[in-house]
């Protein structure tokens, strides 16, 4: 038995890393609702999810639970095979994009260096991009096999908002591997490393020799009409389509297409992160006196359990009260364990890159709270009209500064 | 046998059943279906061969662009399930018989060529690189001309759409 782990190390330490990566992000997704769910709550002056644990925080649970005992009715005339294997297109597909993000970089836990990737591909950049291609199945599949008006409908919608917006966004991302020389995801992120005049980050954004501030413009904004999430969400408008593609859908099926959604908005929102902003590498430089930048994480989780240990002691229920001061204590653990020696160093890639994951999500749902949805003209003439030039303008620009100024 | 031999013959058998999936499935969106499996399957193989860029392509252009686009149309016409007509006369005795004997002739010039498997070259960045240093130096002629036929070809699309109105 011991051999078999000796002999394949590499293999047991893939799987290990595939469970882990699998319940994080079983959990983010769920997590993921409810954040959503507060945060447009508060930009609508209401308060959310309140009811279930503390700050609605058992939400997620419940709808889970929920989604797992409702009936599953299948409609009448659907076609069977297709209407199945939709939902799991979706989800297997979205899942399945996570494999090759860079969470960090190398890392020595219990003796041994760890990856912070399942897996580390030359062409990870466009296995993404066919991953994400491949992702307009689910949707337009699951509209079709319903058999029913408004899903076919909504599936159309997305097959033809994806397309569109895929070209744009494929494009956007030439001028970074221009810049980069390499698919590689890793060797992009290292490529970004240092700071011009000593201070600002060289991260592709602001990076010479062409700075993608207009190439990020166009990814982000194809990046959310690709996740057909507001104001892009055509494919389910639903004072028009009833919900769209998955209108015929119930029960863990509907549950699938969800989750499909949120993942997919978490991939984009990982290779915005490190496409664009330099990925897991710190904001601050850690030379000299800027070392203290080093002890950021651990202060911002000190902060936060604090935070949460005054507003649990005020709580309005006992569960509240008694819940939340134990919370807090797990955080202030948590930054206690972020300031030490050992690991302050390692927790530093992943730190950043989450934070900025997390600033971009929390962009989205801000988004979602702000702005009503496009006409399906506008969609279409702001995807071929506006976006698709700007990204082929940024390819020529980049070509051209990279063929002066080098890099 | 080694696992690269394995996956050959899984991915190839996979391949091979969407193929034939293809021409038997009565309903075109299950047709359309078959042929991404071929689609994928295929990347498959390329990756097998270590030539990741030209399997990465391979899914986005076919099966994430192409196929898209014929399932579209599909679902836009709304076509339903095809009838299943006999067998032309023309098919029956010609059509078989000629394709068995390119069967035969296809085994024959690839037992003949190729001794075993190919060795994978190795996958390296730098072949990337490679491919795209042939392609705009001594295969130029070729893509700009294949580029100049897509062109014309989105422009007789657009033409012949516009003399409907």
């Amino acid at each position: 038995m011991t051999d078999f782990f000796v002999n394949h190390t590499v293999l047991v330490v893939s799987v290990i890393k595939v469970i882990v990566l699998m319940a994080l992000m079983m959990t983010a997704l769920a997590y993921l609702s409810w954040f959503e769910r507060k945060v447009v709550a508060h930009i609508q002056s209401r308060w959310g999810p309140y009811r279930v644990g503390p700050h609605g925080l058992l939400q997620p649970l419940a709808d889970g639970l929920k989604f797992l005992f409702k009936e599953d009715p299948t409609p009448g005339g659907v076609d069977k095979l297709v209407y199945f294997l939709a939902p799991f297109l979706a989800m297997a597909l979205a899942l399945s994009a996570i494999a090759v993000i860079p969470f960090g970089p190398d890392v020595s836990l219990f003796g041994r260096m760890v990856r912070l990737q399942i897996a580390d591909l030359n062409i990870g950049l466009l296995f993404l991009f066919a991953i994400t291609s491949l992702g307009v199945y689910g949707v337009a599949l699951g509209g079709w096999a319903s058999n029913s008006k408004y899903p076919l409908l909504g599936g159309l919608r997305s097959s033809a908002q994806m397309v569109s917006y895929e070209l744009s966004m494929t494009m956007s991302v030439v001028g970074v591997v221009l810049m980069a020389g390499t698919f590689n995801l890793r060797e992009i992120i290292t490529q970004q490393q240092g700071y011009s005049l000593g201070f600002i980050p060289r991260w592709n954004l602001l990076a010479p020799p062409m700075p993608q501030a207009l190439g990020f413009f166009v990814y982000f904004i194809s990046a959310i009409a690709e996740t057909n999430r507001v104001p892009f969400d055509l494919p389910e408008a639903e004072t028009e389509l009833v919900a769209g593609f998955h209108t015929e859908y119930a029960s863990f099926k509907f549950a699938m297409f969800f989750m499909a959604e949120y993942a997919n908005m978490i991939t984009v929102s990982c290779l915005a992160t490190l496409l664009f902003f330099g990925g897991w590498l710190s904001p601050f430089s850690t030379n000299g006196v800027m070392a203290w930048t080093l002890y950021i994480p651990a202060a911002a989780f000190a902060a936060c359990a604090m935070m949460l240990f005054v507003d649990g002691l005020r709580y309005s229920t006992k569960f509240g009260r008694a819940v939340l001061p134990v919370l807090s204590f797990a955080l202030a653990g948590l930054a206690a364990v972020c300031a030490m020696p050992g690991v302050v160093g390692a927790i530093q890639g992943p730190f950043w890159f989450l934070l900025k994951v997390f600033l971009f999500l929390f962009f989205y749902v801000w988004l979602r709270g702000t702005l009503p949805r496009f006409r399906y003209d506008q969609l279409m003439s702001f995807g071929w009209k506006l976006l698709l030039p700007l990204a082929l303008a940024n390819v020529v620009l980049t070509s051209w500064m990279v063929l002066v100024g080098g890099r | 046998m080694s696992a690269q031999i394995i996956m050959f013959f899984i991915l190839a058998g996979v391949a091979v059943l969407g193929a034939v999936s293809l021409i038997v499935q009565r309903h075109p969106i299950r047709s359309a279906l078959s042929l991404i499996v071929v689609m994928v399957s295929l990347a498959g193989l390329y990756l097998l061969q270590g030539a990741e860029f030209v399997a990465a392509i391979q899914i986005i252009v076919y099966a994430g662009a192409i196929m898209v686009l014929f399932v579209f149309v599909i679902m836009l016409l709304n076509a339903g399930e095809e009838e299943r007509t006999n067998v032309s006369g023309m098919a029956r005795y010609v059509g078989l018989p000629l394709s068995f004997f390119l069967l035969l002739q296809l085994a024959w010039w690839v037992g003949r060529g190729t001794s075993g498997m190919a060795t994978p070259a190795s996958s390296s960045p730098a072949m990337t690189r490679e491919l795209s240093k042939l392609l705009f130096t001594d295969f130029l002629l070729p893509f700009e001309l294949t580029s100049i036929l897509i062109l014309v070809a989105i422009l007789g699309a657009v033409v012949l759409a516009k003399r409907e109105n």
